[in-house]
């Protein structure tokens, strides 16, 4: 019968703890009733409690992996580790990958950008962000898993690695670290930055209004309590500035891409305005492809458009002023879900969303490769 | 468009079991926004073509475990920052989103929408009668906006009876 003794038998009248295994329930349960001995259930199923504990130690093990290879990409990572996990990849890519300071945030915490090259001189590039709105978490997370990718397509001379051949890609994952950081200590909920502007007691602005592309008109909001508030004027946030010095100086970008959730959506510019985007049609297209490879991997249904037609209007958003520089290719992602989980995404659908999410970035990278301007 | 009244949508729909991924009844639906009005309900009419899947032992074993509970039952933050839901709460969050229908439901316009962000707090009230008595504070999401906001709702609930919602 296999039973197995966690209190022995000690002598009588003292009580007796046993495991039993599930084959062996009902003849000892029968046993114990015909023999007249009583007893009570402690525990209805033990392998569900190992189960829990196992999920709680993965769960709470914060050991500083020693490497990009033991880091735990199915989970969610505090910015600490997130800092960590990119001079780990540096340094063990020191060929591929460099990290570049663009800026510091409100709260001075370094606004980190991985570029990966495999050589050249300002060679035409992609830019692809997550986290700017911090309560999106995954997108950092995905943002992790998209540098490790990068690395590994180049070290299997597969996927990307033909377009690292050409062109330089920029990713920057923690686009507003004293939001990211808030989310994990004070409110989950958390989109904003954390800037204190004069006038009001409220804090934070929506940085994805804060852009010079319509700034102010409907779809921001001027309240500064609001989660949409566009901030006192255009790039008032260091989070945004640092990026839109980054890509006037840098000047040869021709793929952008900002990635949020939920709302599982592929969107272009416009979102302040309903006039159609010069190249809406390619643009159009171009999604369409993208949302198809998206779906080929597990299903995952998409929709996409413009911003303003697809989603709702929105003023100062950061695909609309980089269209405007000229950056034909910009996109604006919204990954999982549409509502069932919302932004506290299980962990559990971090990698999937990951590696779906990626195949619609390939489409977008290689028809850039393939349509340089 | 209905002249002084309102605007009508009419609707498809396909409903999926979450519980039973497979499963899927339509129904047809009439909603009817009132014109102007900001603090009256949507007016709703739905007809399901179909079978909803029974669900009365589950339901009976629900109520028996939450009458039996020695401490009424307490508990934040479902699902906690990772998207985690202990197994035993699952009931309760399943609870969490008929409460938050009809939130949304007496909330919505033509220009919201919500939904269920995160139960922020649950706490069961004991009753003398046969109703078990849920109170929430539920964090709603509302996308045009992209505020998160707390709303406190009571839910009444029995195996046979169904919930009743009501808003604190």
């Amino acid at each position: 019968i296999q039973l197995d003794f966690w209190l022995a038998p000690r002598g009588l009248g003292l009580p007796v703890d046993i495991r039993v295994p599930f084959p062996s329930l009902q003849a000892v349960k029968v046993h114990l009733e015909a023999s007249g001995v009583s007893y009570s259930i402690m525990i209805e199923d033990v392998q569900a409690l190992l189960d829990e504990e196992q999920m709680e130690m993965l769960r709470s093990s914060r050991q500083v992996p020693l490497d990009t290879d033991t880091f735990n990409y199915e989970a969610y990572h505090t910015i600490d580790e997130i800092y960590s996990f990119l001079d780990l990849l540096v340094a063990e890519n020191p060929n591929l990958v460099s990290k570049l300071e663009i800026g510091r945030s409100t709260e001075d915490r370094p606004l980190y950008v991985l570029k990966f090259s495999t050589g050249g001189t300002n060679r035409p590039a992609i830019w692809i962000d997550t986290g700017i709105h911090s309560r999106e978490w995954v997108t950092q997370a995905s943002g992790v898993w998209f540098a490790k990718k990068i690395v590994q397509d180049h070290a299997n001379n597969e996927g990307v690695a033909s377009i690292l051949e050409t062109m330089d890609i920029f990713l920057e994952i923690v686009t507003n670290p004293d939001g990211f950081a808030f989310t994990h200590t004070k409110n989950r909920m958390w989109r904003k930055t954390r800037s204190k502007h004069s006038g009001s007691i409220c804090v934070g602005v929506d940085p994805n209004r804060n852009w010079d592309a319509g700034f102010g008109d409907a779809g921001a909001s001027g309240n500064p309590c609001t989660e949409t508030y566009h901030g006192p004027y255009p790039n008032s946030e260091p989070e945004v500035k640092s990026i839109v010095d980054f890509v006037k100086s840098h000047g040869n970008i021709k793929a952008f891409i900002s990635i949020h959730s939920y709302s599982q959506l592929l969107l272009y510019p416009y979102g302040y305005t309903e006039t159609p985007a010069p190249d809406q049609q390619e643009l159009d297209e171009v999604s369409a492809k993208a949302v198809a490879a998206l779906s080929s991997l597990y299903g995952t249904k998409f929709k996409y458009g413009s911003i303003i037609t697809t989603i709702y209007r929105a003023s100062g958003s950061t695909v609309d002023w980089t269209y405007n520089q000229g950056i034909k290719y910009s996109f604006t992602f919204e990954l999982r879900d549409t509502g069932r989980y919302g932004f506290l995404l299980p962990a559990k659908q971090i990698v999937p969303t990951a590696e779906e999410t990626w195949l619609a970035l390939k489409v977008i990278m290689e028809h850039t490769r393939d349509n340089l301007y | 468009d209905i002249d002084d009244v309102g605007h009508k949508y009419y609707l498809e729909l396909e409903l999926e079991d979450v519980l039973d991924k497979d499963r899927t009844v339509s129904c047809t639906a009439e909603v009817l926004y009132p014109l102007g009005s900001k603090t009256s309900a949507p007016d709703v009419q739905v007809t399901v073509q179909g079978e909803l899947r029974s669900t009365e032992e589950a339901d009976q074993e629900f109520y028996n475990q939450m009458r039996s509970l020695e401490k009424e039952l307490e508990a934040e933050n479902i699902p906690d920052s990772h998207g985690n839901i202990p197994p035993e709460l699952e009931p309760i969050h399943l609870l969490a989103w008929v409460a938050s229908g009809f939130l949304i439901w007496q909330n919505s316009t033509e220009n919201t929408k919500f939904h269920l962000a995160q139960v922020k707090r649950v706490k069961q009230v004991k009753r003398s009668d046969e109703d078990l008595q849920f109170d929430y504070v539920l964090l709603l999401h509302e996308m045009v906006s992209q505020e998160v906001l707390p709303w406190e709702v009571t839910v009444l609930w029995h195996p046979q009876n169904g919930a009743r919602v009501s808003q604190s």
